[in-house]
This record gives C-alpha cells, structure tokens and sequence, in this order.
C-alpha cells in the first residue's frame, strides 16, 4: 500500500528541485509572463476533471466534474492564450522611426 | 494501453519542463509557452483514451464552454488589468481542483486508501481557499472591493481557531471516511479562510498575494494528483508550486517584508513617521526645465512607478524616449521589482509600448550606472527610490533594495503632489538641491516636454 505513494512522493520532491533550478533563472522582465504561464500550467488538474465528469459514476459526481472541466479549461486556454499576447510584445530593437 | 498512457505523460511532462526553460529568455519565451501548450494538449488527449471514461458528453460541452469563454477573456483583457486576470485563473485553478477532490470523494466506492483520503482533504482544502482567497484578489485589484485593508478585532485568534478546526476535522474525516458532513465543513472553513486571509491585506502588497495564490494553485493541482495517482499532475502541480514560491519571495524581498508580516502586519496601514514634520523647501520647476536638462544630457536613465501606468503615461514615455535616443542620447529604464502590481508587470505595460526589452534593465543590472548618468527621470514611483531605506534605520522602508536614483548627477521627478508613497515615509529625494520636481499629472507633464523638445 505504501509504496505506490511513495513513488508519488519522490516525484513531487523531484519535481520541486526541479521546479525551483529552472524558475529562478528566469530574469524579472519575464515574470509576469512566467506567472500567467505557470497559473495556465496549474490547471493540468483538467486532466483529472475530465476523468470525473467522463467516469459516469454517479449524477452529482458528473456535475461537479463538469463544472470543474468547465473552470480548468478557462484556466487553461485563457491563460496560455494571454501568455502568448504578452510574450508577442516583447520585441527588441525597433530601428528609428 | 497503460505503458503508452503513462509514456504519453513522461513525455508531456519533459515539454513542461522544457517550456518553463525556454520561458527564462525573451528570445524563447514564446517558444517555450507554445511547448507548454503542446505538454498539455497531450496530457488532455492522453487522458480521453483511458478507458475510466465512459461519457464524452458532458467533457465535450465542458470543453468548448471554457474554451470559448478563456478565448474572449485573453483576447479583450487589457494589459494594466493582468494581475487582476491571473488573480481570477488563479482562483479558477484551486476551484477546479477542490471540485474534483469532491467528485473523487463522492465516487468512492470501499475503504479508501488513507493517502487518498488525506490528499482528497488537502486537496479540497488547498483548493477551496485558493478560490475564495483569489476572487477576494480580483475583487481588490478590479476596484469592486475596497482595496485597503479590512481586519476586525481579534481576526488572528479567529483564523488561527479556523486553522485548528480544520485540523480536527480533517483527522476525523481520515479516522471515518464516510463522514461527509466533515468533508462539507473542511470545504466551507476553507472557502470562509480564503476570503479572510486576503481581506486584511492591502492593495500594495497584492504582488506577494498573487504569487502565493499562484504557488497554492500548484499545490492544489498536486494534491489532486496524490488523490488520483496522476503523476502529470503531481508534476505539474510541484512545478507552479516551486514557480509560485519563488516569485513570493522575490516581492517580499523587493519589498522589504516578511510573508507572515503580511498575512498578520497590518499591511498598508504603516503608521507614518514623519518625526521631523520638516518645513523643508521644495522647488517647483517647469517642463521648460526639464527639456534643457534632457536635451543636454549624455546618459539619461528612466525610473516608471506603477503612477506611470496609472496616468496611461507608457505610451508618452516612449515617445520621449525615442526622440532623445534619436538625439545620440544613451537612455535606459531602470526597472524595480515591485513596479506595478504584479511580478513584472511594469515590463509588460512597457512592452505594450513598443520598449525594447533591451533597453529594459533590472536593479541589479543598471544600479551601478546611476552615479555615471546625468539625468534620472523619475515618473510615478516614489518608495523604490527612496534613499533612507539605506540609511535611516528608523524608516519603514530601511533595507529595502532601491534605485540610486540619488547617485545621479540630476534627478527630474514627474509627481502629482508631495504625498508619500505606500509606506507613509517621506521622500528626502524630492528636497536634494539637484533634484527638480515637476507636479501634475505625469502624462500631460511628458507631453509639455515632447513639444518643446520637437520646437
């Protein structure tokens, strides 16, 4: 029983370290751009959303598996779509007008 | 079928990763974002072969409803309003997990594990004060709640009473895991704790509150792993988790706080000091002045305050700025973490504005620079250039990082009035002899000095 969960632990530990190498190389003029990145990423949770409102267990588990796909989704597309917007303007040397 | 669902993830979660280290320079940022995307497009279709799913009705509604919805709102929202935007997905991302910690509690069928039961209370928990805690930010940020700060007596004691009650339930919860009254009275402590842990916080310290909420909504999406033996998601969720504690403690170092101070301080509503209530003499001078100065000037560096965008003024600003770069005069913008109301945003509203990102500067980057410049101008910032945080040990603000903006050899401030700045303390920049302040509104005063530059 335990290890299954322990395997569970040690990506999570891993994924931290790896999470936080990565991360703080980013420089500050792209931090909001990480963010709303990072905040489209946090609704992965999507994936389990769709297993529970495609499970057909039960109505009440449906619905609320529903609405969660519905709210994941939002996340999801709005905030890699803003990401995109933002990261369009960051262009570097304009010649003259 | 397993072994390809489950390679299918690795191989997702390696684009997370990959689009995270390609989001670390302007030149691949994009890149990395479209990887992201990609990641997640495959975790999503992976997941509809598992063979758990058996209705695809209700997922395809799902689907195209939020699709549509994200769609207008990235497309509409404007760029000063992107906190507030990252603030409400925030909270959409705690919502969903906590939603599917119910879905998932409801589908039990046995003796749960006791890992899955204690991460489904983590998870909803985590979650649901993800949700109200963020749309208490949103409300704040979009001027539809008062953003200053809301306590009531006693309001610690009664969070930490909160905090503890959930810990009792919580355990009774996992001792009895058909109890579903416990399960509904940790979702409802949490969604009251979310709201009250944000209301006293005040509108300065939004950038730590954003970041932590960020942090947490990783954590939730994590804990929705645990609860359903999805590595992706415990992946995913440690990711933005580490992402999200990285930048909060970025802010609250620029900012010179803790993050208890801010969570229990009474954020904002920083007595002010002004001990030495000084008759200290400001000179008021003139767009005319300052375009003298500009124009003789060799190395000119910008300091924008979030009044910048404020005023709508980043447009303006550019405008000046390309007119003296075609004048043969070096000029940068020195940017401070904390300008604006979100980690970054002032590179953003600069952005907008046609700013080259290479013209762009950290403080760790240009402040050595200042004390070589001839003009510093500073427009709508005012704590960030603050010279007592290094000296006066006795002012709020002392230890935070700032802008030298005092090195330089003159310093135009573009100000409204004399007011100071978040922090309650004084200025002693506006009073230095070289320093030339310019009231009024910051957009009409750099239009003032567009014209007579182009005369």
């Amino acid at each position: 029983m335990i290890e299954p969960l322990l395997v569970s632990v040690y990506i999570f530990v891993l994924a931290i370290f790896v999470g936080f190498e990565t991360i703080t190389k980013v420089p500050p003029l792209l931090h909001t751009p990480l963010m709303s990145g990072t905040n489209a990423i946090s609704g992965i949770t999507l994936v389990g959303a769709l297993i529970s409102a495609g499970a057909g267990h039960s109505s009440l588990s449906t619905v609320l598996g529903l609405l969660a796909v519905i709210i994941a989704t939002i996340n999801v597309v709005g905030g890699f779509m803003v990401t995109d917007r933002m990261l369009e303007m960051f262009k570097k040397g304009k010649k003259k007008d | 079928m397993n072994i390809i669902i489950a390679l299918a993830y690795l191989l997702s979660s390696i684009l997370f990763i990959l689009g995270l280290k390609n989001l670390g320079s302007p030149k691949t940022a994009r890149r990395g974002n479209q990887l992201a995307m990609s990641a997640m497009l495959i975790a999503i279709i992976v997941t509809l072969t598992k063979n758990e799913i058996l209705d695809f009705t209700y997922i395809i509604a799902g689907l195209i409803i939020g699709s549509a919805i994200g769609v207008i709102i990235a497309r509409k929202i404007q760029m000063t309003a992107m906190p507030q935007m990252v603030a409400l997905f925030n909270g959409l991302g705690g919502g969903a997990s906590a939603l599917v910690a119910l879905a998932e509690y409801n589908r039990l069928t046995g003796e749960p594990r006791i890992d899955v039961i204690i991460s489904m209370v983590v998870s909803l928990f985590i979650g649901a004060v993800t949700f109200t805690g963020s749309l208490v930010a949103f409300g704040k940020l979009q001027g539809l709640i008062r953003s200053a700060p809301v306590v009531f007596k006693a309001q610690r004691f009664f969070n930490i009473s909160l905090f503890i009650l959930f810990l009792i339930i919580g355990i009774i919860v996992i001792i009895n895991p058909a109890n579903s009254t416990g399960l509904l009275t940790i979702l409802a402590i949490a969604l009251i704790l979310g709201v009250l842990f944000v209301m006293p916080i005040g509108g300065a310290d939004m950038p730590v509150v954003i970041s932590t909420l960020n942090s947490c909504s990783g954590l939730a999406a994590a804990a929705t792993g645990f609860v359903l033996s999805n590595n992706i998601l415990i992946i995913c969720g440690a990711l933005v988790g580490a992402s999200g504690f990285i930048l909060t403690r970025i802010m609250c170092k620029a900012m010179n706080r803790s993050i208890t101070n801010i969570v229990f301080g009474s954020a904002g509503t920083a007595t002010t000091n002004n001990s030495n209530n000084d008759k200290r003499k400001v000179v008021s001078y003139t767009e005319e002045d300052a375009s003298i100065m500009l124009e003789s000037a060799q190395t000119v560096i910008i300091i924008p305050g979030y009044g910048l965008a404020v005023a709508q003024a980043q447009f303006a600003l550019q405008e000046l700025v390309t007119i003296l770069i075609n004048k043969s005069i070096n000029v940068r913008y020195a940017i401070h973490p904390v300008a604006g109301r979100m980690p970054g945003h002032m590179n953003v509203l600069l952005a907008e504005a046609n700013v080259s990102y290479d013209l762009l500067f950290d403080l760790g980057d240009i402040n050595d620079d200042f004390q070589n410049s001839d003009v510093v101008l500073v427009v709508g910032a005012n704590d960030v250039v603050n010279p007592s945080a290094r000296s006066d040990k006795d002012s709020p603000l002392y230890g935070m990082p700032i802008l030298n903006a005092d090195q330089a050899r003159s310093v135009i401030i573009c100000k409204r009035s004399l007011s100071p700045g978040y922090s309650g303390a004084d200025n002693d920049l506006f009073y230095l002899d070289k320093t030339q302040m310019i009231f009024g509104d910051a957009k009409e005063s750099i239009n003032a000095i567009i014209k007579l530059l182009k005369a």
